[in-house]
């Protein structure tokens, strides 16, 4: 609840809530940032400090491929028209299985120190790595 | 998918059980999920069978226990549909968590409780063991004293519970084989009358409402889980006995039979009274006549309708000019007075009056409370309203072998 100050008489009957402010007709054709979420909704509420690592995504190696977005369980991957966008950080819980399922050389998803720097990991990022002959 | 309609007799010879699963048929419910116990198993198969011959729309559940039964009406409930169930003993108390969920969750489904002892020792009979674990549970508590008002309750359950302004859970209690087993004649309602008087189903913040997505059952913690709680207890308090007379009023219109929130018998001129609930309330009126041609003794019986809410201000008004009561509590109070008797000295402690209460345990396990019982009981409180104090002890046990057991 957004307003600390609601009273036991300005709820809603029954321990439920809205999802979103108003009705909605087409949630699922409409991308999360367009979608009209009530300040209830988990959307709303940052949980980044459940996180000590952090995935950062590096797109030059990037093939598109949707594994992260799909094995991801917390939909904190950002993929728009199957193009990935980077890492949803306010509901990401640092599990690392973006990183896991990622098929690309070197993998285009890495885990680093919550505190690390995108730049600077970006910079160090891994060369390819050769295949045993 | 239609349904037939039945055709009933204008006096039909039910039991309770079999008036209850009529009446779930007539308001035609959505969904029954249950696990049958005893002695409450034909609501549930009456309802089953009603479903199978093609007289009702609806879905009938056979799940794994009666955690799973209240599970399935709450889902069920939540989605928008109405619901209904029956258990006892056992089962009910199986059910307690879900039954707080339930009721926290604001969702109208009517339970049948036909009243059962609680083990140990296992005992199937009749006594208010499982009506009492369920009192603090935030469900409305209506109690039918035979099949004709078991019949006639469970319309007016549903019709309270589903207003908008109270979306309570609420229970329809009837003694286990007294009254569900015990066939009598029960004026019925045609099927038309009976769905129109409790009306279609008005859904309210359903889970199928697909455009307006909800969340159900959500977790607070100490920052508002006491509003919820709060909220609860205030719609208990305020808003559900105006309903149940609405209710009570147009009940009566339609059949020309009157209930009262808080049940009066030759209270206008009595001294003495006892404090009942279920069957053991038409004794004592039988009881309390008997007293008055017989000994002279000025008795009346006070028959608790609605158990929750508890109807302090009607009680009060009952036993304003009283000067001894009785309260008779069929459950073991297990190291306490019985819930009666706490719940009606709540009320004549702050009242001025100076009228003797005491108790008296019966009934455990389906025990006789028998006529004999009940004029010895008259008897005591005629002596404790002439001596203006208890001659007795507080508590009473009546009807149990072995020496005389009395406390306080």
């Amino acid at each position: 609840m957004a307003d600390n100050n609601m009273g036991w008489d300005e709820f809603e009957i029954g321990a439920m809530l809205r999802s979103f402010d108003g009705p909605i007709s087409d949630v699922a054709l409409k991308p999360q940032e367009e979608r009209n979420y009530s300040p209830n909704n988990s959307f709303t509420a940052s949980v980044a400090d459940w996180r000590i690592e952090k995935p950062i995504f590096n797109k030059d190696y990037c093939i598109d491929c949707q594994f992260c977005w799909i094995y991801c369980p917390d939909v904190s991957i950002v993929s728009r028209d199957k193009k990935m966008l980077g890492v949803d950080y306010d509901h990401c819980k640092g599990c690392a299985i973006c990183v896991e399922v990622c098929p690309t050389n070197p993998k285009s998803l890495l885990m680093f120190p919550e505190q690390e720097d995108e730049e600077a990991a970006i910079a160090s990022w891994p060369e390819k790595e050769e295949k045993e002959k | 998918m239609a349904f037939d309609k039945m055709e009933l007799n204008e006096v039909e010879v039910w039991d309770g059980n079999y008036a209850a699963a009529q009446a779930m048929r007539q308001v035609q419910i959505d969904v029954v999920s249950a696990y049958p116990i005893t002695p409450s198993t034909p609501i549930v198969e009456g309802y089953a069978k009603f479903l199978a011959d093609g007289y009702v729309e609806g879905e009938f559940m056979m799940v794994e226990s009666e955690h799973a039964a209240m599970s399935g009406c709450i889902g069920a409930s939540a989605a928008g549909g109405r619901v209904a169930t029956a258990t006892s003993s056992q089962g009910f108390a199986l059910m307690v968590e879900t039954l707080y969920q339930a009721s926290g969750m604001r969702l109208p489904i009517v339970l049948n409780v036909v009243n059962r002892a609680l083990a140990a020792p296992l005992n199937v009979n009749g006594d208010h063991s499982d009506m009492y674990l369920g009192r603090d549970s935030g469900w409305i508590q209506f109690d039918a004293y035979n099949p004709q008002q078991a019949y006639d309750l469970n319309f007016i359950a549903f019709k309270v519970a589903e207003d908008h302004d109270v979306r309570l859970p609420a229970m329809v209690h009837q003694d286990g084989f007294m009254t569900s087993h015990t066939a009598q004649g029960v004026h019925t309602i045609s099927d038309d009358d009976a769905y129109n008087f409790v009306g279609e189903f008005k859904p309210m913040n359903d889970m199928l409402d697909l455009d307006n997505p909800v969340t159900h059952g959500v977790q607070t913690e100490e920052d508002w889980h006491f509003e919820h709680k709060a909220r609860q207890h205030n719609d208990l308090m305020t808003k559900v006995f105006p309903k149940i007379e609405e209710a009570f009023d147009a009940f009566e219109k339609l059949t020309g039979r009157r209930y009262n929130i808080v049940e009066k018998y030759m209270l206008d001129d009595a001294e003495v009274a006892v404090v009942a609930l279920g069957t053991s309330v038409e004794t004592a009126v039988e009881v309390a006549k008997e007293m008055r041609e017989k000994e002279g003794i000025k008795a009346g019986v006070i028959g608790i309708r609605v158990f929750r809410p508890w109807p302090f201000e009607y009680i009060a008004e009952a036993i304003k000019d009283l000067k001894a009561i009785g309260t008779l509590d069929r459950s073991s109070p297990n190291g306490a007075m019985g819930a009666l008797y706490n719940e009606v000295a709540g009320i004549l402690v702050n009242s001025g009056q100076k009228t003797v209460l005491t108790d008296y345990v019966y009934g455990l396990g389906g025990r006789d409370l028998t006529k004999e019982h009940l004029r010895g009981i008259f008897r005591d409180l005629k002596a404790n309203a002439d001596a203006g104090r208890p001659t007795t002890e507080l508590q009473q046990f009546i009807g149990v072998r072995g020496p005389k057991l009395a406390y306080l």
